[in-house]
């Protein structure tokens, strides 16, 4: 079984945080990264830059483009992608496209500012889902 | 677990919004800087049993104003205080009320306590240390030594500055739209000095001084929280980070500054960079350009150059002719010009700063600049003049350093030549 951890704290707190405070969690943080991912347990980890980076597309026809990052409590978060571009324009650009196989909704585009990309083998993660998927 | 570095962070992220509206309840900074650390300090016995409140910064201000409210009743009653437990519990009945109460008025605000601190009357060294003091929270010795100056001085220059600040006359009604933008392009000038004051500065005291770049950055992330559709806030926090990011090449061993062209571009924080890079993205796609998105538009093609020779200056130069338009100043003029020796090289420059030497005439750059333009054109006569002229008129030793390195090199030039 496949689970995602997401990330939840406050971020005025947590990009207050000194280069020595930020770099002592980072070192607690890798010791646990680093015996998930000897027992390959790890998939891809990130850390997301600030919501003030964000800007969210309301899949809207048309889709409307608003800065900063989803508000919406009534919905909720379902799924998400990493995509590699050259801007937010490009990044835009994809999600309208997806906007468009799967409206409603909004995507929030926020920019990652770290990315470990694990080291699960591919083929077990596959039969992993296969595992649960309805016959 | 509420554990103390938590509680600290929570404490300093809430205090611009608590101290804020504890403002405009009581209408007095001193009144309200009184509250907010009589509220910390309940914080600080209350949290670590009951667990952390759900929205500090609520709690901070309900919490506040109940006890200055109750020490104002004492005093003018002697009546007894009510416990501790009465007046540090609000259970969940009072806290959604807090924030029904206090987040609509959240962005004014906080705003109105930032703009207090620009008041005119003040000089920017004043404006920056009452802005450090009452909206970041630091202590007067963290600011006293970020300014060099003793910890006595820093005191009485911020006491000083409350005074004024508490005689002037800045309204506290919720202001209008103009009265709004009017509020937040002072502070945004208000943030950039903060930034300034700590990255013009001499290697050995850059230690000290980073902390105040730091600080801009968070009031510029905390502008931007308030304002997240204003493309001149995204320029700002941008403009912040591109430059803070170089923090780690800009001097040498010897506290010498190392120009953008020399310096070791590894060590540049791509975290920052790619943050800053992202914002002027979101800024462009407004349309509605302005200086610090142009500013942070040149920072973001030097950024984004991975060798000092794939700098765009041909873009740079257009940038800092926008620039010029937008905001017509002879240092601008002086910045395009070293683009221009680029472009079109040291002769074309040397022309277009002639007419700056009388406006100019007593700054380091001017002088900095024009010597090292004739320096290029192997005018090494004049060339020395002008450097010399430069480090009598430099701020910083590790601005002379630098123009001595020219003198140097010059000496060892016509030594050999």
């Amino acid at each position: 079984m496949l689970y995602a951890l997401l990330c939840y704290n406050a971020e005025d707190v947590v990009f207050s945080w000194s280069q020595a405070e930020d770099d002592a969690v980072m070192d607690r943080l890798n010791k646990v990264h680093g015996k998930l991912h000897d027992a390959g347990k790890l998939g891809p980890a990130l850390r997301l830059m600030p919501t003030t980076a964000a800007a969210t597309l309301r899949k809207s026809d048309p889709p409307v483009v608003i800065d900063g990052p989803f508000a919406e409590t009534k919905e909720q978060l379902l799924g998400f992608y990493v995509v590699d571009v050259e801007n937010l324009d490009e990044a835009l650009a994809i999600a309208k496209d997806l906007g468009q196989a799967n409206p409603g909704g909004s995507y929030e585009i926020r920019p990652i500012r770290l990315f470990l990309p694990g080291n699960f083998p591919q083929d077990a993660a596959d039969q992993d889902l296969a595992a649960t998927e309805p016959a | 677990m509420t554990d103390l570095a938590w509680i600290d962070g929570a404490l300093t992220s809430a205090r611009p919004q608590a101290i804020g509206a504890l403002l405009r309840y009581f209408r007095d900074l001193e009144t309200a800087e009184e509250a907010y650390q009589d509220a910390c300090l309940r914080a600080l016995k209350a949290w670590p049993q009951n667990g952390p409140p759900r929205d500090p910064a609520a709690w901070l201000i309900m919490v506040g104003r109940n006890a200055a409210l109750d020490s104002k009743r004492k005093l003018s009653r002697q009546d007894e205080l009510p416990s501790e437990d009465l007046l540090s519990d609000l259970d969940d009945v009072e806290t959604p009320m807090a924030e029904r109460l206090d987040t609509a008025n959240y962005r004014d605000d906080i705003l109105r306590l930032l703009f207090i601190c620009c008041h005119p009357g003040l000089p920017a060294t004043q404006q920056i240390a009452l802005a450090l003091r009452v909206v970041s929270g630091l202590s007067v010795k963290q600011i006293a030594r970020a300014f060099l100056v003793s910890e006595a001085a820093m005191e009485q220059r911020i006491t000083r500055a409350k005074r004024q600040v508490g005689a002037g006359d800045t309204p506290f009604e919720t202001p209008t739209p103009e009265e709004r933008d009017a509020r937040l392009l002072a502070v945004m000038a208000m943030i950039y000095l903060v930034f300034n004051e700590g990255y013009s500065t001499a290697a050995k005291d850059a230690a000290a001084r980073i902390p105040l770049c730091d600080e801009a950055i968070r009031l510029a992330r905390l502008l931007q929280r308030l304002f997240p559709s204003e493309p001149e806030v995204m320029g700002l926090t941008a403009l912040l980070m591109l430059q803070h990011s170089r923090a780690a090449a800009r001097f040498d061993a010897d506290d010498a500054v190392i120009l953008l062209e020399d310096q070791d571009r590894s060590l540049w924080n791509r975290e920052l960079i790619n943050e800053g890079l992202a914002l002027i993205d979101k800024a462009m796609r407004h349309n509605q350009p302005g200086p610090y998105q142009v500013q942070s538009a040149v920072a973001a093609l030097h950024a984004r150059a991975r060798r000092a020779a794939d700098t765009d200056w041909v873009q740079i130069e257009a940038l800092y002719r926008a620039l010029e338009q937008m905001q017509p100043s002879p240092v601008i003029t002086l910045n395009r010009a070293v683009a221009v020796s680029k472009v079109s090289g040291p002769q074309a420059a040397l022309d277009l700063i002639a007419p700056l030497e009388a406006p100019l005439g007593g700054y380091f750059h001017f002088h900095g600049t024009r010597g090292a333009l004739l320096l290029q054109l192997g005018r090494t006569a004049e060339a020395r003049t002008a450097f010399d002229r430069a480090i009598a008129l430099a701020n910083t030793v590790a601005e002379a350093a630098h123009i001595r390195q020219h003198l140097d090199r010059l000496m060892a030039d016509s030594a050999t030549g």
